[in-house]
């Protein structure tokens, strides 16, 4: 990387976040000056959106070539205190707290204190979500059987496909005129709200075309008094790129590249969505702007890498938004899951890769950021030779890119009753999770901790961390005679909690869907305009919402034990070993370590616990896929944790498996840590006995040596592994290249370690930064060595 | 079709023979070679091992699981008496932290084959399938004749490992079902062959011999151990008997390491290299020149 990239870079990763009260401020003044009663949500979210593009500090750093930041400089971290309204105490746990902290000056609490706390406290969407929740919700909740996305950040979950390097602002307005005028006012009663609605996108349309307007004046302002010929020439380009996007399609590479970042500021600044707004498959929406600028010497190579390397940084300089709390917990990371997609197929079925795929490749590896995480789509029809080049990067040891398969993404949306086309340009985005880009919402609405719910069936439906009966009573376990009346107590805790998260998301959707509309968002996914209907109330053509199930590994060996033990070899009674369990095994290290050792573990291709694995993943499928969401669309499962492993782990007692009291739970679909003992390739068939497709998402993790893959012929090894996991319609596969000894010492000395990143669950991150329960799960994971 | 004993079935192997493998382990083997990191290979029948570290200090499962009641604890370890023990392997059944652990069982073909052919379609994928090694794989002949048949029937690529050491009967019998040999050679000199591997080394060579005129599908493998055969002089012989005997398919160069070490005392068993190091990559370099000048095909494995 050349001088300007590394200094930029630098300054990237070396910046402490911190929060920044500009939106907050901003926010507050728009909402105390309006108070029109007529006005309508959507209208008045969109005229707070343009008043904060209108005002806020506009930020174009020293060598910067693509511009424009969320806060009023990098690594300054906004709040959305019309979501959650941040205490002073908040603030202090932020500032103070060891592992992903934000500093908060005094001026930033004074601010607070003064201003947002007085303004927003009792209208917050958070509040209103916990007012709305009924006692059994709030008693899952806090039992942690599940988490709840949405009482921090907004729901988002999109990615953008290629319609911007198409269509201009311009156009997107002249999409709004149309849809208004096809508006029916004798056959539609939704008129007026659809009126409103679009009228809400217009007004977000300008606010971006005059943010991009700010940006160019501020470059002209800089140009005129920049005395280097050669930065001066860029402020000018820069001037001239932010007069012509977004209002405009873009003409070139660059241009491409800074509308696609002034479109992500707008749905960062708009709300804080969850994860992974995205410019999604970025070698395929480049490359013609790339073969252009090639072909009439307008770019060259260099030229296109260092623009990506200025990209790059620019996500890197975004924070995720601060989390407290549970939420905090469950996705303890700075990381915001932009996962840029590289490769797969076209729209019409043939293989993707071009040279721009290998290009980013080089950037990625050159970049080594946490942000933007980035993954390869390999298809059937991938060429070797990227799977290859993307191993390579891999085995540098950061845990990017990550891999997927493209075949069982394209099925897995097939499955879902979307188009074929719309499947083959779609991915995976945020952790794993499978999507159709541009057209889709498809909302994480919270995890859901099987290994508690089965606690909870061992007890009757008592939690015994607490002694408070929150599940239904489906039994004592002890009179149980089999291990099918075990099994269907358990399927029926599972409905129950079910149950109860649905009717909780039913409730939340509405009220984003009513009084947080994303007019901006909206108006970047397919079919919001033409539908004229906001992307929290349905507008996307597909939408999906999921729950996350966690602790695979952990409730198939619990259950698998259980079987073993109590119902086949009869040596130990349900009695006996529920009073292990209840005592964390002290006095009984013997017994726990039948249960580690000499017990069927799942992650062995050992049809005893795989079948069990089969029944869980069956049961938890049949209580969520398919039901209704508020949005029109339908409830799907995924399976994967982000952090969230370590947080239920803290909230469930002893397991069956040998696993003590308030460890992490297994995370993803990964076998429990250390369980696994004949190899990577015996996991793999283990982890294929779910149905992926069946699935939105499935995370697997594998820790390899490095000297495993030293040599050609040992990545050339790994990749055979690879696609044999896909061809078994594996969904997503992804590694750590480092030693448990590598880890231990960076434990020990973390200021030798900083820049130590590793694969957590679907992202990377620095190890160091990492809470020690993590860190210490990490360690644990089985480590695939050769022999 | 007869049982045979088998210390190792290991899955995912990518060092013994092309692409993503599982080796299964023969338990038995002719020679005693100082360096082998196998040593739980070496004799022919099965063996309870101890893992000192892992013994819980107040278990006593074994001593009163065994029915021969071999076992006594009165420290912290328990001790077996070799005269009661028939290695029936109660004990390690009970063990709960795998302290004790049972080498070698008895197997049917039928078995060892529904183990190997779980990983299918990864030898489909990368060109791979089966190795047997050991041990001595062709101490166990009908075993071993059997599964070969066996994997042929299921269309796997077979790989035998072999330090040579058998009537060449058992070649001929088992030829036609190996798609390539992983022949190991050591020393030339028979002699110095006895004195670290306790057997002279002249049915090694003559075997050799013969089996390269009947198939060039062979990969000679030569341990690298430093000052017990990595002098100039043996290293030249070896590579003028080599391009003596015909085409083979190529000469693997395996570097001597010390991961073995561990397993010695695990089974009662002295190791007597402590001094040998593992050679650097520049003298893998220089081995492998003497072979590259003598125009052989030679690559240095890991």
């Amino acid at each position: 990387m050349n001088e300007r990239i590394r200094r930029l870079r630098e300054q990237s990763v070396n910046t402490k976040p911190y929060i920044s009260p500009e939106r907050a401020l901003l926010l507050t003044q728009f909402y105390q000056q309006t108070n029109d009663p007529t006005m309508s949500p959507a209208v008045k979210r969109a005229l707070a959106f343009r008043y904060l593009l209108e005002n806020k500090e506009i930020w174009i750093g020293e060598g910067e070539l693509i511009v424009g930041e969320r806060g009023p400089a990098p690594k300054a971290t906004p709040t959305y205190p019309e979501v959650t309204c941040h205490s002073l105490q908040d603030l202090e746990i932020l500032n103070s707290r060891p592992k992903t902290p934000f500093i908060v000056d005094e001026k930033t609490k004074k601010v607070y204190q003064e201003v947002i706390i007085p303004f927003w406290r009792g209208k917050t969407i958070r509040e209103k979500i916990f007012t709305e929740m009924s006692a059994e919700w709030k008693d899952a909740y806090e039992a942690g059987i599940f988490t709840e996305f949405m009482e921090q950040r907004a729901p988002g979950h999109t990615v953008l496909d290629d319609k911007i390097y198409r269509k201009g602002f311009k156009d997107f307005k002249r999409e709004i005129e149309e849809s208004r005028r096809r508006l029916d006012p004798f056959h539609d009663p939704e008129v007026l709200q659809k009126k409103e609605e679009l009228k809400a996108m217009e007004i977000v349309a300008d606010a971006l075309v005059i943010y991009a307007h700010r940006h160019a004046a501020k470059a002209r302002e800089l140009a005129s008094k920049e005395k280097d010929p050669q930065r001066k020439a860029e402020l000018e380009r820069i001037a001239e790129v932010c007069t012509h996007v977004p209002e405009n399609p873009p003409r070139d590479f660059w241009e491409a590249l800074q509308y696609y970042w002034f479109v992500h500021l707008g749905v960062i600044t708009e709300l804080n969505t969850w994860d992974s707004f995205n410019p999604g498959r970025l070698d395929q929406h480049l490359y013609p702007f790339y073969r252009k600028g090639l072909e009439d010497g307008s770019l060259t190579e260099e030229k296109a890498r260092e623009l990506l390397q200025a990209f790059w940084i620019k996500f890197n300089n975004q924070p995720a938004p601060p989390k407290v709390g549970v939420t905090a917990e469950e996705s303890a990371t700075y990381t915001d899951f932009c996962l840029i997609n590289l490769g797969g197929v076209k729209p019409d079925g043939s293989d993707a890769v071009n040279e721009l795929s290998f290009l980013i490749l080089d950037v990625i590896e050159e970049m080594r950021l946490v942000q933007p995480s980035s993954m390869v789509q390999i298809s059937k029809k991938t060429p070797d030779e990227f799977l290859l080049r993307a191993l390579k990067i891999l085995k540098t040891g950061f845990g990017q890119p990550s891999i997927f398969n493209t075949d069982a993404i394209i099925q897995e949306m097939l499955r879902q009753g979307k188009s074929l086309e719309d499947a083959r340009s779609g991915g995976a985005s945020g952790c794993v999770e499978a999507g159709i880009f541009g057209k889709e919402a498809y909302i994480l609405t919270g995890y859901f901790n099987l290994p508690k719910v089965l606690e909870i069936t061992l007890h009757n439906g008592v939690d015994p961390e607490t002694g408070k009966k929150i599940g239904l009573e489906t039994g004592d376990p002890r009179r149980f005679t089999t291990f099918d009346e075990l099994i269907t107590a358990f399927q029926k805790q599972v409905q129950h909690f079910v149950d109860i998260k649905i009717c909780g998301n039913n409730i939340i959707e509405r009220i984003y869907a009513e009084y947080l509309p994303a007019p901006f968002l909206s108006l970047l996914i397919d079919d919001c305009i033409a539908k004229g209907k906001d992307y929290h109330a349905g507008g996307a053509r597909y939408n999906t919402s999921y729950i996350q199930g966690v602790g695979m590994g952990t409730i198939t060996d619990s259950l698998a034990s259980l079987r073993f033990h109590v119902f086949d070899k009869k040596d130990i009674s349900m009695d006996e070993l529920l009073a292990l369990l209840a005592k964390d095994f002290e006095g009984n290290e013997e017994w726990r370590q039948i249960l580690v050792n000499k017990t069927p573990k799942y992650g062995n291709d050992d049809e005893y616990a795989d079948s069990i694995l089969r029944q869980v993943f069956e049961i938890y499928y049949q209580a969520i896929n398919g039901r209704p969401t508020l949005k029109g669309g339908t409830y799907r499962v995924n399976l994967l944790p982000t952090t969230v492993h370590v947080y239920f782990g803290k909230k469930t007692g002893a397991t069956a498996d040998g696993r003590k009291a308030h460890e992490p739970l297994s995370e993803g679909v990964s076998p429990v840590q250390g369980a696994d003992r004949k190899g990577p390739t015996a996991v793999i068939k283990s982890v294929a006995k779910i149905d992926h497709l069946r699935t939105g998402g499935t995370l697997l993790n594998q820790k390899f040596t490095p000297q495993l893959l030293a040599s050609e012929e040992g990545l050339r090894n790994l990749a055979r592994l690879i696609r044999t996991y896909f061809r078994l319609d594996g969904h997503h596969i992804q590694l750590n290249v480092v030693t448990a000894e590598t880890l231990r010492e960076a434990q020990k000395h973390p200021e030798k370690y900083r820049d130590l990143i590793v694969r957590v669950a679907g992202f990377s991150d620095y190890f160091v930064d990492l809470s020690e329960p993590l860190q210490n799960e990490i360690i644990r994971r089985t480590e695939h060595q050769s022999f | 079709m007869t049982d045979g004993i088998v210390f190792d079935i290991k899955r995912y192997a990518l060092h013994d023979g092309p692409g993503i493998r599982t080796t299964v382990f023969f338990k038995g083997c002719p020679l005693r070679c100082l360096w082998c990191h196998n040593p739980e290979g070496q004799r022919p029948g099965p063996e309870i091992i101890l893992r000192p570290q892992r013994c819980l200090e107040n278990c006593h499962r074994c001593v009163e699981a065994c029915p021969k009641l071999a076992i006594t604890k009165t420290g912290p370890l328990p001790h077996i008496n070799p005269a009661l023990c028939d290695c029936c392997g109660v004990c390690a059944e009970v063990c709960p932290t795998e302290a004790l652990e049972m080498v070698g069982r008895k197997m049917k073909p039928e078995e060892v084959m529904a183990e190997v052919m779980k990983d299918f379609p990864f030898y489909e994928e990368s060109g791979g399938g089966v190795t047997f090694s050991g041990g001595e794989p062709l101490l166990q002949p009908d075993f071993l004749e059997s599964l070969l048949i066996l994997a042929k029937k299921n269309n796997l690529h077979t790989v035998v490992d072999t330090s040579g050491q058998a009537s060449f009967s058992v070649f001929l019998r088992i030829l036609p079902y190996v798609d390539l040999f992983l022949y190991d050679l050591k020393l030339i000199d028979p002699e110095r062959h006895r004195s670290v591997t306790g057997q002279r080394n002249d049915l090694i060579l003559e075997n050799l011999k013969k089996l390269a005129s009947l198939t060039d599908k062979i990969v000679v493998r030569i341990p690298v151990i430093p000052t017990i055969n990595d002098d100039e002089a043996n290293l030249r012989q070896m590579a003028a008997f080599i391009k003596s005997i015909g085409r083979v398919a190529g000469i693997e160069l395996l570097p001597y390491h010390e991961l073995g070490k561990d397993k010695y005392a695990r089974v009662g068993m002295e190791y007597k290299l402590t001094t040998v190091t593992k050679p650097s990559p520049e003298e893998m370099e220089r081995v492998a020149s003497i072979f590259r000048e003598a125009n052989l095909n030679v690559s240095i494995g890991g």
